[in-house]
């Protein structure tokens, strides 16, 4: 299986690798995929929440090139947009970016639900704190 | 001192470079011995039935069998094939029901498959953790309709070797016959049909050091005659077992591979066993969470199966990408699953896809040897930075209770 440049990029110099704190309330996280399956994505993002524009993004990966190479791409493209904007990247933006073949589609799928689950963490942390009943509740 | 070669080649189980010597042996047999070996009427043929029948003699030398005993087909699969089904049909009078075990190469698993289809039933024994059956079950399983037990000599992906002399036994003392694959054991550890009591046994040329596209199949003709229905039909070639015009350079290349294989197995077996040990002593010092997959005490002296976890292979044979070896992930396999055997032996399908097979060969240098394991080593630190399960892991938390949200 000859991989493109693009994923053999990323796998070599992968952008982004890392962590943030899960328990910080501008971070959200989105851990998606299984340890049996053989992917496992976490992705993280940092937003600003006056302005709501993601300031930056982490992720770390089990899982073959592609997988790899796909939740790198994902944090490059997160940063510096809007929650909003994030939730408008589909897969078919990342196989067309990596030239994925079909073998490794899911791996793109995989990386979209990553970026829902890490924004989807994200609002449910200002939904919580947003509410008024919250503060002070016993 | 040779400058090492880039990429270097360690999966001598998918198969092997030829050997010069094979090469040299089989050249003529192209353009100037270039007779059909079924020409009983002039030189050409003489001298090419000449050929084949050296090789045959070369192969049965090499496990103990008598050349009469050789049948050549075009390689194990058909070897494979030839003996289960021509059983199934020539004893079908005898019984129906045959037994073997989940972790055998495919080429027996899908004629067993097959048979089941047209009626015969099939006992698949699972393995135990260390990749060997349990010999009592074996036992328990056989009926008075069993005409066959098929046990690969030594598995092709976890290396390890099955108790064929205890097997041979049982299977003398029922009555019933034994088959075995032995394409990964043949040229690597002794094999003796008599002393293992083997009735019928497979080999292909390409896993030692010879031609692809040529095996051979051992029949036992005494105690007791074994005979086979053909599958393949038309002129009654290899006494009316196999049909077809004989390979005879593959041939040629197959004898001379075994008779190399003989001549150097103790020697060679040594010193692949000591490239094989510094490798997994280098794997184990250097990294923590490896795990052997499969008996290390009954193996072949020159395979290594772990699996790094948290790691998943494919990545991992892409951070090695001037190293040939293979893995049993899921996501290099042309049909998304992970390895069967690995899964057979229980190990979980997180670690079948944290796995890399090794088979140092006859041409592996103890430089390269050295140079895989420092890349590997390296590669998998590199990948478990990058690893979500090994910082949830190092921070305490007990992967196999999480719930995934897996799709």
């Amino acid at each position: 299986m000859a991989y493109s440049d693009k994923v053999l990029d990323h796998y070599n110099r992968p952008r982004n690798v890392g962590s943030m704190d899960k328990n910080s309330p501008d971070v959200g996280t989105g851990m998606v995929g299984a340890p049996e399956c053989g992917d496992v994505m976490k992705l993280q993002v940092k937003v600003n929440p006056q302005t709501g524009v993601i300031e930056d993004a982490k992720f770390k990966t089990f899982g073959c090139g592609s997988a790899i190479a796909s939740s790198s791409l994902a944090t490059e493209w997160l940063k510096g947009k809007t929650v909003d904007q994030a939730l408008e990247i589909k897969n078919t933006d990342i196989v067309n970016e990596l030239s994925l073949p079909p073998v490794k589609i899911h791996c793109s799928v995989l990386a979209e639900d990553a970026i829902k689950a890490a924004i989807g963490d994200y609002k449910k942390k200002q939904t919580v704190s947003a509410k008024p009943e919250s503060v002070g509740v016993n | 001192m040779n400058v090492m070669k880039l990429p270097i080649y360690m999966d001598n189980h998918a198969t092997t470079r030829m050997d010069p010597r094979v090469f040299d042996v089989m050249k003529p047999y192209f353009m100037d011995v270039f007779g059909n070996a079924a020409s009983r009427n002039h030189s050409f043929g003489w001298e090419a039935e000449e050929a084949t029948e050296k090789a045959r003699k070369q192969i049965a030398d090499l496990i103990g069998a008598t050349p009469k005993e050789i049948i050549f087909t075009s390689g194990a699969t058909e070897s494979n094939n030839l003996a289960i089904k021509g059983i199934a049909e020539m004893y079908a009078e005898r019984g129906n029901h045959i037994i073997t075990q989940v972790i055998e190469h495919k080429a027996v698993l899908d004629t067993c498959k097959r048979l089941e289809k047209e009626g015969i039933r099939v006992t698949y024994l699972p393995v135990k953790q260390d990749g060997l059956i349990d010999l009592d079950q074996l036992r328990d399983a056989i009926t008075d309709k069993t005409i066959l037990i098929s046990i690969m000599y030594a598995n092709n992906e976890i290396g390890v070797v099955q108790p064929v002399q205890e097997i041979g036994k049982i299977a003398k003392e029922k009555g019933v016959l034994f088959h075995s694959d032995a394409v990964q054991a043949v040229g690597k550890i002794p094999v003796n049909v008599m002393s293992d009591g083997i009735d019928l046994l497979a080999l292909t040329a390409h896993k030692l050091y010879g031609p692809k596209g040529v095996g051979a199949l051992y029949v036992r003709r005494r105690n007791p005659r074994v005979q086979i229905t053909a599958q393949m039909d038309g002129g009654g070639h290899e006494r009316g077992m196999r049909s077809g015009t004989l390979n005879v350079p593959g041939i040629a290349g197959l004898g001379a591979a075994c008779e190399i294989a003989k001549k150097e197995m103790p020697e060679e077996s040594k010193r692949l066993m000591f490239l094989r040990d510094k490798l997994k002593d280098k794997l184990f010092r250097e990294l923590d969470e490896v795990y052997v997959n499969g008996s290390m005490e009954h193996r072949l002296p020159q395979n290594l199966n772990v699996s790094f976890a948290y790691v998943e292979g494919e990545s991992l044979l892409m951070g090695i990408n001037d190293i040939a070896v293979s893995s049993g992930s899921a996501c290099t396999s042309a049909t998304l699953e992970p390895s069967y055997v690995l899964k057979a032996l229980g190990a979980g399908d997180d670690l079948a896809h944290s796995s890399i097979r090794f088979g140092i060969g006859r041409f592996n240098t103890e430089e390269e040897v050295d140079y895989v394991g420092d890349k590997v080593v390296d590669v998998v630190q590199k990948l478990r930075e990058l690893s979500p399960l090994y910082e949830m892991a190092k921070e305490g938390v007990d992967l196999s209770k999480m719930v995934w949200t897996a799709h």
